[in-house]
């Protein structure tokens, strides 16, 4: 056979091969979004959920995992910015941050349910926490940590170094060089990274089961106590996250319409990613535009 | 008064003061990182090794034998033996990959040889959405779509290692892609340039050229997409039946570690010999999980040289 008709075949597989893909994409994405928005009513989102019968909402549920989210960033995001600042900014080149990277790495490739042992392990059976968000937003904690600190540590990184050296030769101590020039300067990149592990954080269940735990008090919106069992702050009391609900429904099999609800939470779930997709591609385009006064 | 002066002026200044402070706070955020890091091997592997020091079971029995039935002691030796349970992830994982391969090189090399820049731009962030689409959602499409229709096509369950696998293909297909897209456009635009000056078709300059450029990148991106789907969980669990047995073909019932753990950790009692067994499993799934990180760095070292 001659080249050049190995070429077109070629080309032809690899084409039949994408489109296959896209097809294959488009309709799992509308296999959700249609069975998900068409089976249920909309106000199932402020339904309390149900166990053994049908009819069933996911509101306890959608709020435990923006809740459980708020504490993970919370906790997460100071913390990654430290260490992306000494990765970065401090850190000499020797083998304590050789193997601190290392580590990073590792940490970043632990498959989330070993992450989620091992905060079931420490905080929910050593320390006697129990199934609570606040083990569950540690857990995520633990997740999230390696890959926005990497995130950061590289925003750091594509700074130019004219920045610092102009900082530096105002006399200006090195931390205050930090937070004043190259901080304010990276602000767009770290809502990036935040808004796309956001995304990741909210789908996220293996870390869960076993940490925010797989029962949702019914919560009292009402009730603003912290320290009150039913109330929505309370950091102490088990939290089912919609990821969790969706496996849960799946896996007990005891709720007759959970096909339905796990279509329709499955739909709320792809919507909330796609939102963050979105707006990190918005502020992602912003700060593009404001570096390289594109318009 | 003179000595104030002296003082003054041999002192650190107050930015000085807080800049140290400043290196201080960062480093102990960092270190923590490695507190965290080793604390969680730590934990696991002495967890994980209870099995066999405890408990006084035969190493080579848990990786090769296949009778998991951890509370009864049969010849005055606990039934742990978790083959199943490894071969169920090892083949899980290599058959997602090998469906995964070919559709990543595809879409990779479409993106970077042959799409326009308007396709890519329209292809990228599709990709970026999949990536982040949730495991769960992947696990109960998998549950009401692929495990009825392995039931009409095989007959028995529908449950086992194909729908596990299908499950994980379309999980790390937009993993390696991307990782693959990447390792492609990386690969110097005069290479390609040089092959068509010579004479090349351009599938000659890909299959010769660009592809041989970018074989690292794109074992590395295969490699991780393995690592996911070795550790991923619940996908996995919802459509693999759940039932430790030696799978008989690839749609029948079995387990796989993480569907295991997932599964049973909440049921047993912790100290238990089921609970030790149970955190073997993790322990295998931790050394895997290091083993594939190894890999790619063996990979990106060769690479240097």
């Amino acid at each position: 056979m001659d080249a050049k008709k190995v070429d077109r075949i070629a080309k032809r597989v690899i084409q039949t091969m994408v489109l296959m893909i896209v097809v294959l994409l488009v309709l799992i994405l509308g296999y959700i979004l249609v069975t998900g928005l068409s089976q249920t009513k909309l106000d199932f989102i402020f339904k309390i959920s149900k166990a053994a019968q049908a009819g069933g909402g996911i509101r306890d549920q959608l709020f435990n995992s923006l809740y459980l989210l708020v504490l993970a960033l919370l906790i997460s995001v100071p913390l990654s910015l430290g260490a992306g600042i000494y990765l970065a900014e401090y850190a000499p080149d020797n083998w304590f941050t050789r193997m601190l990277k290392t580590l990073i790495e590792i940490l970043s490739s632990l498959p989330s349910i070993v992450v989620g042992l091992f905060a079931y392990l420490v905080l929910v059976i050593k320390f006697q926490i129990g199934f609570s968000i606040i083990a569950g937003a540690m857990a995520l904690t633990f997740f999230n940590l390696p890959l926005l600190t990497s995130n950061i540590e590289n925003a750091f990184r594509n700074l130019p170094d004219s920045q610092r050296e102009a900082g530096l030769a105002l006399g200006l101590s090195q931390w205050k060089m930090i937070k004043g020039i190259l901080l304010p300067r990276i602000v767009p990149s770290i809502i990036t990274a935040v808004i796309l592990s956001s995304g990741r954080i909210f789908g996220e269940a293996a870390a869960l089961i076993y940490t925010s735990g797989q029962s949702a008090p019914i919560l009292n919106y009402a009730n603003w106590n912290p320290f009150s069992p039913d109330s929505p702050l309370n950091i102490m009391r088990p939290a089912e996250t919609l990821a969790v609900h969706i496996w849960k429904l799946n896996s007990e099999g005891l709720t007759p319409d959970a096909d339905a609800i796990s279509a329709a939470a499955s739909a709320v779930l792809i919507i909330v990613v796609l939102l963050f997709n979105i707006s990190a591609h918005y502020f992602g385009e912003k700060l593009e535009q404001k570096l390289t006064a594109k318009r | 008064m003179e000595n104030d002066v002296q003082k003054q002026l041999t002192s650190p200044s107050k930015a000085t003061r807080e800049n140290i402070r400043g290196k201080a706070l960062t480093f102990i955020i960092a270190s923590l990182i490695i507190v965290l890091t080793v604390a969680v091997i730590g934990f696991i592997a002495i967890k994980g090794i209870t099995t066999f020091t405890k408990d006084g079971v035969n190493l080579w029995d848990f990786l090769t034998k296949s009778n998991w039935n951890p509370g009864s002691i049969k010849d005055g030796k606990p039934e742990v033996g978790a083959a199943p349970m490894i071969l169920g992830s090892f083949l899980v994982t290599l058959l997602a990959a090998v469906i995964a391969t070919p559709f990543s090189l595809a879409i990779g090399i479409y993106m970077s040889e042959y799409a326009s820049k308007k396709t890519n731009k329209l292809l990228r962030p599709v990709l970026e959405l999949f990536t982040g689409v949730p495991s769960v959602v992947y696990g109960f499409l998998g549950l009401v779509i692929i495990v009825p229709m392995m039931r009409t096509i095989f007959g028995g369950t529908g449950f086992g290692i194909l729908p596990g696998a299908i499950v994980l293909f379309v999980m790390i297909f937009p993993t390696i892609t991307s990782m693959v897209v990447d390792a492609l456009t990386a690969v110097p635009v005069s290479y390609r340039q040089a092959a068509l000056a010579l004479g090349a078709t351009q599938w000659q300059s890909i299959y010769k050229i660009v592809l041989r450029a970018a074989t690292p990148g794109i074992l590395t991106a295969v490699i991780f997409g393995m690592a996911r789907a070795f550790g991923e969980a619940l996908a996995v669990q919802m459509v693999i039946g759940n039932s430790v047995l030696m799978p008989t073909s690839l749609v029948s019932p079995t387990a796989t570690l993480t569907s295991q753990l997932t599964s049973q950790i909440g049921n047993t009692i912790m100290g238990s010999i089921q609970n030790d067994a149970l955190w073997s499993l993790a322990l295998v799934l931790l050394i895997m999980s290091l083993f594939f990180n190894l890999l790619v760095k063996m990979i990106a070292r060769k690479r240097k040289i």
